[in-house]
């Protein structure tokens, strides 16, 4: 195998992991903040997806069908912010758990009792579209490339918005005491439906960007959840950090697991069962992963007190 | 609390004992909720769109959605049988639950018709009297496509399917007929949705053509990203991937694709035509594939129904297996093991104004029978 | 007798009552879903040792369930094919008898419960719910592309498999085998609960550190209470199998997980019977909603939502109108 194809693979071991770091960023976000297990986040991911598509084919405009996404997926974890999350704060996660899975039903089904059964089309607008040359001979497409350059441009936004901004201030005050920020005077249910509606809308980002290029559809979200929750896990629960590197990692580990495990098989077995056993154990590679993480490190590898 | 349960309980009891008196029962169990519940949709409205055109009333169709679950499944075609006691089964979509349910059901007697799946047992060591196959057996369309690349010239395919049975049954077919070269061969995963790393494969892999057969949006993601990739190999695939319903969400991507079919909209035969147009009124969409095979399964049981009575298992079994209606493909017959004996065609998928569908450009395979009927000892 | 009590021999006996009242109005599938309630009640009684009482919350008991469906599938696959399951160190066949196959799930769900408990007890919280549900999710994968028993095809099976003495192809014997285990259960977790390991379990969820200070490992109790948590949905898994003549992947989804846990919440989080008035409930609901309309899961979703939210306890916390008891 050449040198420029496993570049090529890193390349888009990287771009995977970025794309997976939207969705998780939004989920640690609302964990670290506060507390809560939102299996729904999935289901925003779709909301921004199917967003998007219409505006898209209402339009024609690639660039407000991603506005579109942000506004709906914020409008819609808004929403169920106010009707449902806020009244499972006080829970215990396994009531978290439940309603929001109660949840996914209702938006899944919605869906699809609005859009009807099949897919909606997005698609890669015109100036994003086909591959350019990097140095060294590869050609790989520019949209992808956008994916990698809007998921770090988040991140550095996600970071200076913490750490920075007034908001991120009273973000992290409300991690370590809820109760101290509140007596300060700080409107703590304003806060929450805010930073619920950022997760939400970061999740609809994600499922816009990754609708063109991947079918916009009916429970398009729970694979990429389940994913996610395998990175904050890996990046320990709550930390934006630790959701960028476990991203990083679980998207490498998935994308070259795939390509390299079944040629690894084929050393030593013959060609048809290696690829289907090198393809079964990448499939389940991450998870392997991740047990073994936990193994070291029980609460991820940036993971505080939670 | 009780009392409410009991009330419940007894609705439940009620609803399951109403049986109307029709003479023949028909239950249908088919994927109406869920991912891949447009497929489940379209051969319902296939199967009823002819049903109310024969417009007899001593039929009953009872549908239930199996939710694409077997366990479900399993449990419905139970209550179908035993309790409301049908003559006939038809509507599942998927290989996994035909395979959970078929067996049984034939052995208790029940007629099953498959719309749509046809694995490979059931049309070889496990078939059965009761057993017919409207649509195709899983392999057909993956040989015709095999055999549409040798015709087209191709030398060396790199083929690609998801890591499960009816992946890899898609695969052998194509071996089965394709005598060219493999430059590489891969199984994705299950539900998989980004194709970066395979796509990159191909590229470097030095193939002068692409094989695939991946349902589902798994397929709409490859084509979106392989036509963004900038490979430009020519593609070939099974109509799974190219049908109405799925079309409109891949767009451009898929222009000018070839694929295997045993049916297309443009088939020209009468029945077809009237089809064609009769779906398009009633629904106000262009029919599909999994459409055309729920009218075609309908028109089958009523051609029999019209010659033998259900009671009479054998009259009616031949009555089936002489197959004597008016196919939306055109000829049809069954083979000795009660699977399909067609043409299958090769389309193009083309742009009819603002929408994408497809036209037919050459048959692939003729008179195709499927490779496990010899197996079969009816 | 208080409510809560009354309340359970009610169900217990409605649960026996209707099959044998379908059994003479001649309803076979009536006594399949009531079958499908006692398996899927099974389950739940399994999966309330560890949440109810152990405060573990699981996401991946679909796992358990869904080797012990494979343990039944696998067994049954062999003897009807007449292959051996291997030759080699020694020659193990197939079995179509009910009791090995139950014995071979049970032992082989309790061996999975404890390899990924040993693991996954190592963390806590969010942590626990996201890692079980990641070896749930591990095992469907490997299932999926597991050819040799199926893949995502699954295994299904002639004949249900025999129970000396009885025929179980009969839905009110099957259903009555079923029935009997379930009662069993319910009097071993009953025992349980009030047995001293049910109790220092109970203590180390309400305050680790009370349990730690008179000389108990957290750890080990928990692992214990997980393994037969496993091992019972694991028997349950392989009844089900039974009942449906056939196994698949779907079993092992992370659905199933969470379907097992809406029974135990809808019935009530640590109450004895709350799993049995869960699957019930949710199978009737399941039953009269599909009816109504093919968008019945926006129903169950939103009945769901206002049973989490409006509420707690469950239904026997509604009824029985006291906070969880662990009496």
């Amino acid at each position: 195998m050449s040198l420029i194809l496993i570049l090529e693979q890193i390349l888009n071991g990287l771009q995977f992991g970025v794309m997976l770091f939207l969705m998780a960023a939004g989920l640690t976000l609302v964990f670290g903040v506060m507390g809560l297990i939102n299996l729904a986040h999935g289901a925003l991911y779709m909301v921004g997806a199917f967003a998007a598509a219409i505006v898209a084919a209402w339009t024609g405009s690639f660039v407000l069908a991603l506005v579109a996404s942000l506004a709906a997926a914020a409008a819609a974890g808004a929403l169920v912010e106010l009707l449902v999350i806020r009244k499972l704060y006080d829970r215990d996660h396994l009531d978290q758990v439940l309603a929001t899975f109660a949840l996914i039903l209702i938006f899944s089904e919605g869906t699809r009792w609005v859009f009807g059964s099949f897919p909606l089309f997005l698609d890669v607008p015109s100036y994003l579209s086909g591959p350019i040359s990097l140095p060294g001979g590869i050609e790989y497409p520019l949209y992808r490339l956008t994916i990698i350059a809007i998921g770090l441009v988040v991140a550095a936004g996600l970071f200076w918005l913490i750490a920075r901004t007034r908001i991120g201030i009273q973000i992290r005050a409300g991690e370590s005491d809820r109760e101290m920020i509140a007596a300060l005077g700080v409107d703590i249910s304003k806060l929450y439906t805010l930073v619920f509606a950022l997760g939400a809308a970061l999740a609809g980002l994600a499922g816009a960007l990754v609708g063109a290029i991947q079918s916009v559809q009916v429970g398009m979200g729970e694979p990429v959840l389940i994913l996610a929750f395998v990175v904050i896990v890996i990046g320990g629960i709550g930390s934006i950090k630790g959701a960028m590197v476990g991203a990083l990692l679980v998207g490498l580990t998935d994308t070259l697991g795939g390509v390299f495990l079944p040629q690894l098989f084929g050393l030593f077995m013959e060609p048809a069962s290696a690829t289907s056993v090198g393809a079964s154990l990448a499939s389940m590679l991450i998870y392997i992963l991740m047990a073994a993480i936990l193994l070291v490190r029980p609460s991820g590898l940036y993971g505080g007190q939670h | 609390m009780k009392t409410l349960t009991t009330m419940a309980l007894a609705t439940a009891v009620s609803a399951l004992a109403m049986s109307a008196a029709a003479e023949t029962k028909i239950g249908m169990i088919t994927t109406l909720s869920g991912g891949g519940a447009g497929l489940g949709v379209d051969v319902r409205d296939g199967f009823m769109l002819a049903m109310e055109q024969a417009g007899r009333d001593d039929i009953e169709v009872v549908i239930e959605d199996d939710q694409r679950k077997p366990e479900s499944a399993v449990q419905i075609a139970d209550r179908m049988i035993q309790s409301e006691k049908v003559d006939i089964m038809t509507g599942i979509i998927w290989s996994n639950l035909a395979m959970a349910v078929v067996p049984a059901a034939t052995a208790q007697g029940v007629f099953y018709l498959s719309p749509n799946a046809g694995p490979s047992a059931l049309a070889g060591k496990r078939c059965h009297e009761n057993y017919f196959n409207v649509a195709w057996q899983n392999d057909n369309l993956h040989e015709a496509a095999g055999a549409y690349a040798n015709d087209a010239g191709l030398k060396n395919s790199y083929i690609l399917a998801p890591n499960y049975p009816a992946g890899k049954d898609a695969l052998t077919g194509y071996k089965r007929m394709y005598q060219g070269d493999l430059a590489g061969e891969t199984y994705t995963k299950m539900g998989q949705t980004d194709y970066a790393a395979e796509i990159a494969q191909i590229r470097a892999s030095g193939a002068d053509s692409v094989y695939f057969f991946l349902p589902g949006g798994m397929g709409i993601s490859f084509l979106k990203q392989y036509a963004d990739s900038g490979v430009d190999l020519p593609v070939v695939g099974p109509a799974f991937s190219f049908d109405q319903g799925i079309l409109q969400a891949v767009g451009g991507a898929a222009l000018g694709i070839k694929n295997t079919s045993q049916w297309n909209k443009d088939l020209d035969n009468p029945a077809n035509t009237a089809f064609v147009a009769a779906f398009e009124q009633k629904y106000e969409r262009l029919p599909s594939l999994y459409a055309s095979q729920g009218y075609d399964t309908a028109n089958l049981i009523l051609s029999a129904l019209n010659k033998a009575d259900v009671d009479d298992k054998d009259a009616f079994r031949a009555a089936l297996k002489a197959a004597e209606f008016d196919s939306v493909r055109g000829d049809f017959k069954f083979g000795d093991n009660h699977h399909p004996i067609q043409n299958i065609y090769v389309r193009e998928v083309i742009q009819e104004g603002d929408v994408f569908t497809n036209k037919i450009i050459a048959t692939g395979l003729e008179n195709h029978a499927d490779a496990y009927a010899a197996e079969c000892k009816m | 007798m208080n409510r809560e009590k009354l309340l359970n021999t009610a169900v217990i006996l409605l649960l026996l009552a209707i099959p044998l009242w379908a059994h003479m109005a001649e309803e076979p599938f009536l006594i399949t879903l009531a079958t499908k309630v006692a398996i899927l009640a099974l389950a739940g009684v399994g999966l309330n040792i560890a949440l109810g009482i152990g405060g573990l919350v699981s996401l991946g008991h679909a796992a358990f369930f869904g080797i012990g469906g494979y343990a039944m599938g696998i067994l049954a696959a062999h003897a009807q094919n007449y292959e051996p399951l291997a030759e080699w160190p020694m020659l193990i066949e197939g079995t179509n008898q009910m009791p090995v196959i139950w014995l071979v799930a049970v032992v082989a769900s309790a061996l999975a419960a404890l390899v990924i408990g040993a693991l996954s007890l190592r963390t806590s919280g969010v942590y626990f719910i996201m890692i079980t549900l990641a070896f749930g999710q591990m095992l469907y994968y490997f299932a999926i592309s597991w050819t040799a028993y199926g893949g995502e095809d699954g295994l299904s099976i002639w004949v249900r498999n025999e129970f000396p003495g009885l025929n179980t192809l009969v839905p009110l014997e099957f259903f009555l085998i079923c029935y009997v285990i379930l009662c069993a259960a319910l009097w071993f977790a009953a025992r349980l609960a009030r047995a001293p390991f049910g109790l220092a379990l109970s203590a180390a969820r309400q305050c680790e550190a009370r349990v730690e200070t008179v000389g108990i490992t957290p750890y080990q109790l928990r692992l214990t209470a997980f393994v037969i948590s496993g091992a019972i949905t694991g028997l349950a898994g392989a009844l089900f199998a039974d009942l449906n003549r056939f196994v698949s992947p779907t079993m092992l989804s992370w659905h199933t997980s969470g379907e097992i846990m809406i029974f135990v919440i809808i019935g009530g989080v640590g109450r004895l019977f709350g799993p049995v008035i869960g699957a019930a409930l949710f199978i009737l609901l399941e039953h009269l909603l599909g009816g109504i309309s093919d968008y019945w899961q926006i129903y169950l979703g939103g009945l769901l939502l206002i049973i989490v939210l409006y509420a707690r306890g469950g239904v026997i916390g509604a009824i029985s109108g006291r906070e969880v008891a662990h009496d």
